[in-house]
């Protein structure tokens, strides 16, 4: 841990350590908000905020937490700040508001937020917490925006709204895949890239807890 | 950390302070907000219902333009029982979706085509121009589709029966199947359609694999369940329990 500087702390989370390729932490949320890039774009900015303030709130009055109750002030905290977000998106980004739903409520229960605020800022100083924070939103928002660009572009032809791929439907050439809008295809695409990012960084395969042996064969079992 | 953080003072103290501190923050914000909150909201309603009609296209929805396009419009609120206009309730506060939760200004339906449920005794209409002779009206519809309830505004010319546009503004239907309510090509199959045929109180309106070219239109591909429920909340609000008897004084004026 001697090696921890801000800018390792702040950019090993987007690849080398990243919540949702590594840890498979908050895969919910990720399945749920990245039909378009507009909206997976607002959520990172929503978790960010709020990793980067847990984290930063936690740090400051670590020395002061009793242990009996520090998971509750965890939650205290997240949850103010997640309210904050949603009373905010509310009032200055209505229709994407709309879209999020209860996804923005549901930062509270993100595994990533809480991970973050008991793994790292319970033990380290406000500042590091802090570039932590924004590191692990980072890596959560990388891998929505990744997986809401290939859902939007080819579940809807277009990026951020703006068409790319001219729909069959209106006179274009490009079939859309309506598959691409449903959940299930965030799933294969969060799959494709926990193995491009594994195959990138090998270190990153988990030693398998046991080997299947061979099966059977006809003859031993007579 | 020293021992003295677990002492039963010490955690007091720390949960009552950090509540404190959480709700001076979240209450502020929710109070300083609020207005823009409630602007947003009206916006959004009053956008829903000038898109639906086909009076505005959602790009060009500026608050400028939705106000000024919204106030030509009259808000009225009906007897649905009675097809009569109630002047004790005023429109700008009543709450159509909330009536119907409510056993007092509402009903369980027996025969329930349009799957909503509980009917409410009075609804909404938006009337565009002179109220007594409206160049469109509008009304909100709602029902079950195959996985969501859909909510949307059917829009009228001023005889009460030629349909001007219909739109949903809330659904959860699969995309690229039912979804393709949305799509305005299928949409704009809508304008010129009947509701009624001639002296008949029957909606004839919906969608059909063969239409019939005076009052359907073509159904959804692949969306048979989405189809149904959309001629089933249809015909639902523009018959005898919906907007029907509203709508016949406006037919018997032509």
């Amino acid at each position: 841990m001697a090696t921890e500087t801000p800018k390792t702390v702040l950019i090993n989370p987007v690849f080398k350590n990243n919540p949702i390729a590594l840890q498979v932490l908050g895969v919910c949320s990720a399945l749920a908000v990245t039909t378009s890039m507009s909206v997976a774009l607002v959520m990172t900015f929503a978790v960010i905020f709020v990793t980067a303030f847990s984290n930063l709130s936690v740090s400051l009055i670590r020395n002061h937490i009793p242990t009996s109750i520090r998971i509750i002030v965890q939650m205290t905290i997240i949850a103010s700040l997640v309210i904050l977000v949603d009373q905010v998106l509310k009032a200055f980004a209505y229709d994407i508001s709309r879209q999020l739903s209860v996804f923005v409520g549901l930062i509270i229960t993100n595994c990533i937020v809480m991970g973050r605020a008991e793994a790292y800022a319970m033990k380290n100083g406000p500042g590091m917490s802090f570039m932590d924070g924004i590191g692990n939103g980072l890596g959560y928002g990388m891998v929505l925006l990744v997986v809401g660009f290939f859902r939007e572009l080819f579940g809807a032809g277009s990026l951020f709204g703006i068409q790319i791929l001219e729909l069959s439907k209106d006179g274009g050439w490009y079939v859309a895949n309506g598959m691409m809008l449903l959940p299930p295809s965030a799933f294969f695409i969060i799959g494709l890239m926990i193995w491009a990012i594994r195959s990138w960084y090998p270190e990153q395969n988990e030693v398998p807890e046991f080997k299947i042996t061979h099966n059977t064969k006809p003859g031993e079992a007579m | 950390m020293s021992k003295s953080n677990d002492s039963i003072k010490k955690t007091l103290t720390v949960a009552f302070l950090l509540c404190l501190v959480c709700s001076v923050i979240v209450s502020g914000a929710a109070v300083a907000l609020k207005p823009l909150q409630v602007a947003n909201q009206e916006h959004d309603r009053r956008t829903n219902i000038l898109v639906a009609a086909g009076l505005i296209q959602p790009r060009e929805a500026t608050r400028e333009r939705v106000n000024a396009e919204f106030d030509k419009i009259q808000v009225k609120v009906v007897d649905l029982r009675t097809g009569q206009y109630v002047d004790h309730i005023n429109p700008n506060e009543f709450d159509q979706l909330r009536a119907a939760a409510e056993p007092a200004t509402s009903e369980r339906l027996a025969v329930d085509p349009a799957g909503i449920r509980r009917l409410e005794h009075y609804g909404l209409v938006y009337l565009v121009g002179d109220v007594d002779n409206p160049d469109r009206i509008i009304i909100p519809v709602r029902g079950s589709g195959l996985w969501s309830t859909l909510y949307g505004f059917l829009a009228l010319e001023g005889d009460g029966s030629t349909i001007a546009g219909l739109g949903f503004y809330q659904h959860a239907e699969t995309p690229g199947l039912g979804g393709e309510v949305d799509n305005a090509n299928w949409k704009a199959q809508w304008p010129g359609k009947r509701v009624f045929a001639e002296d008949s109180m029957q909606p004839r309106l919906g969608l059909a694999s063969n239409p019939d070219p005076d009052h359907q239109v073509d159904t959804l591909a692949g969306a048979t369940l989405t189809a149904r429920g959309v001629t089933n909340l249809l015909q639902f609000w523009t018959g005898e329990r919906g907007y029907g008897p509203f709508l016949a004084k406006f037919r018997q004026g032509v």
